[in-house]
């Protein structure tokens, strides 16, 4: 009885202390991608600091995109990828200048992710780096094994070297749907300058993957995850996220476990940055850098990176994290491959023309 | 008394317009705002610094490029040969399904029918991956192949061509039956009856009888089918492999990845126009059968 009276009392005090931030409106809008946060972080944000999170996800970039050029996404804090889609939404003036003075805990971010990100909005005027990662090879161990005792799985010569790639096809090698992020893979294998826009090079890494093309199952953005875990396919060339996402759900797959490994190619690896950024037309701005700012906390970020297993733009997170996570060379690359790591321009509308042009022909086999 | 008898035939006028009004205005709303739209986008120019994309201009430079462009009519092409051979495999799955309804025991043909429905209450996404899930390499279908000792090595459906067929076939079954079986249970059966007396065989009956009269469901049920299937999107992209080239896929990456709105605008009226054509040969069909029937 008095248990039940007390946890009545409690619900009544809930409830009136959620009405009453609903009387006030403090609410934020974040629209962030699937899996990227701890789950407990909006309800967390919401008893720290009396302000609603209505958080709600997306899969792709493109989706995010579009409606933010359409207007009015009622959204005030997005998670969209660096290059091209940040820096392409930056120069249309989609986002408003982030408040660093808002921001305690903005001297947590990692320098030297800033420095990447300012090249694309310099001055760091306009994002704040959320989770990164690399581009690379995830494999099944066994299966690679068994067709090529010798495979270089360090390698871009796994994916794209035509005889090597052949000898997995019979198993399943899957590409990213994604001409933005394989054609500088195949710029980088024939040793040009990943972020080329000339059209004679770009045709030249489309050559590359025209040449694979018989070999390689599907180009998807979505279905990696699941097909290495299952153990449907052998090869993929994806997020690093994806892949040590699909490493951990196939070491749990029943009736026999499936063993994934990553592996960030020698010849270098695109790196891609998530950027929080804040909609020109939000009509919350200040519940979007104490939302910001929440995520910097290093308490936070550390949840957050154990739980979905990415690195992330803040240093100071970093010793707070599970060992697993900040030891895993998969996703805290030592220096010397991070000194390998590239990133790409976003190219004008020409030149995204001509490239998803070039991607639809590489696909179709035209 | 005659003045109220002409207000009270005034009020009906007046009701009936309303009436007829709803359903014009509907179509206004719904149908030729959202068309007036996508056209007048399709003729602006693409301008990716603005929010949104686009100035309209009235160049129509977009049309030029739909038809200076190989890609675009061997897409349409390969969309319109898909969702045939789609269709068709569905009018033979649908066909046999609707007639034995329709001949089933009065009784029997309600718990049929919602048969034929129920699949519809799950959602559509959801089906599909089922489906991914039953045709993938270590799939469903795969592993009952293997355990069974039928077939060592079965290879993948998934990925195929094959796959989008099965995928258009399964969920657009519903709307090739319905239509079949509202026809064949109408068919009255002393036709056929009068058939065997003259001495036809059950398949001439069949042949000669109930397949032309069965023929406005046949194009009801084929063009219900056919006309989303040629936009269809999500069946190719989850089911079917790299290689088909599809034009609700194009219109995707004109949309996304280029982000190109007239382009995409573009892309959506010519399909108006590449549907139009099979409706408006349904209308004239309908409209003969009309004036026969």
């Amino acid at each position: 009885m008095k248990h039940g009276f007390l946890s009545l009392a409690t619900a009544l005090t809930l409830a009136l202390g959620a009405a009453d931030g609903w009387c006030q409106g403090k609410v934020v809008n974040v629209y962030n991608w699937t899996d990227y946060i701890a789950e407990d972080a909006p309800k967390a944000f919401q008893q720290a600091t009396g302000i609603k999170a209505n958080y709600t996800t997306y899969d792709t970039n493109e989706i995010l995109d579009a409606k933010l050029r359409t207007g009015r996404s009622g959204y005030d804090v997005v998670t969209p990828t660096m290059s091209p889609h940040f820096a392409r939404q930056k120069t249309a003036g989609l986002f408003r200048p982030i408040d660093k003075a808002l921001l305690k805990n903005y001297g947590n971010l990692d320098p030297e992710i800033m420095k990447a990100l300012a090249r694309y909005d310099p001055g760091n005027e306009h994002g704040v780096p959320w989770m990164w990662g690399t581009t690379g090879i995830g494999y099944n161990v066994e299966e690679v094994k068994k067709r090529m005792p010798d495979a270089p799985v360090d390698s871009l010569k796994l994916i794209f070297d035509p005889q090597t790639v052949a000898k997995f096809k019979d198993c399943g090698v899957m590409l990213l749907d994604s001409p933005t992020d394989v054609l500088p893979a195949a710029l980088l294998y024939l040793g040009l300058d990943p972020d080329s826009k000339k059209p004679e090079d770009l045709e030249k890494a489309a050559d590359v993957v025209r040449k694979v093309r018989p070999s390689i199952r599907k180009f998807t953005s979505a279905e990696m995850i699941n097909a290495l875990a299952r153990g449907d396919i052998c090869v993929a060339f994806s997020f690093s996220g994806d892949i040590l996402q699909a490493r951990d759900r196939g070491a749990k797959a029943k009736p026999q476990a499936v063993t994934v490994n990553y592996a960030i190619p020698k010849e270098g690896s695109q790196l891609w940055i998530d950027v929080m950024a804040i909609p020109k037309d939000s009509k919350n701005v200040e519940e979007a850098h104490r939302w910001i700012d929440y995520l910097l906390d290093p308490k936070v970020a550390a949840a957050s990176s154990d739980a979905v297993g990415y690195a992330n733009g803040n240093k100071a997170a970093v010793p707070l994290m599970k060992k697993e996570i900040s030891e895993d060379p998969l996703i805290y690359p030592p220096e010397a491959v991070r000194a390998k790591l590239f990133t790409i321009s976003p190219g004008d509308q020409e030149q995204t023309r001509l490239r998803t042009r070039l991607w639809t022909n590489i696909k179709t086999g035209r | 008394m005659s003045a109220t008898g002409m207000a009270s035939t005034h009020g009906i006028a007046w009701g009936r317009r309303l009436v007829i009004a709803l359903p014009y205005l509907w179509l206004l709303l719904f149908f030729a705002a959202p068309f007036l739209i996508v056209a007048a986008i399709s003729l602006g120019e693409n301008t990716p610094d603005t929010v949104p994309p686009v100035t309209l201009t009235g160049s129509g430079k977009t049309y030029v490029q739909l038809f200076a462009d190989a890609l675009y009519p061997a897409a349409y092409l390969n969309s319109l040969r898909i969702a045939a051979i789609a269709t068709l495999a569905t009018l033979l799955i649908g066909y046999p399904m609707a007639y034995a309804i329709a001949r089933a025991p009065a009784g029997w043909r309600g718990p049929l029918l919602m048969a034929v429905i129920l699949p519809f209450w799950t959602s559509f996404l959801i089906r599909i991956y089922a489906w991914m899930g039953i045709l993938s390499e270590n799939g469903l279908l795969n592993q009952f192949l293997r355990g069974s000792g039928l077939v060592a090595d079965p290879g993948t459906i998934l990925g195929t061509e094959w796959a989008i067929y099965l995928g258009i076939a399964y969920a657009y079954l519903p709307f090739m039956v319905l239509p079949l079986y509202a026809v064949l249970e109408k068919l009255d059966v002393s036709l056929l009856e009068a058939a065997a007396d003259l001495g036809a065989r059950p398949w001439r009956a069949f042949l000669t009888v109930t397949l032309p009269l069965s023929l406005p469901g046949i194009v009801g049920g084929c063009l219900l089918v056919f006309i989303p299937a040629v936009g269809e999107f999500v069946i190719p992209d989850l089911l079917g492999g790299t290689e088909t080239l599809m034009i609700g896929k194009v219109l995707w990456d004109e949309f996304f990845s280029n982000s190109d709105w007239p382009m995409a605008s573009a892309v959506a009226m010519a399909m108006l126009v590449v549907l139009v054509i099979p409706i408006v040969l349904f209308q004239r069909a309908r409209a003969r059968e009309m004036a026969r029937g």
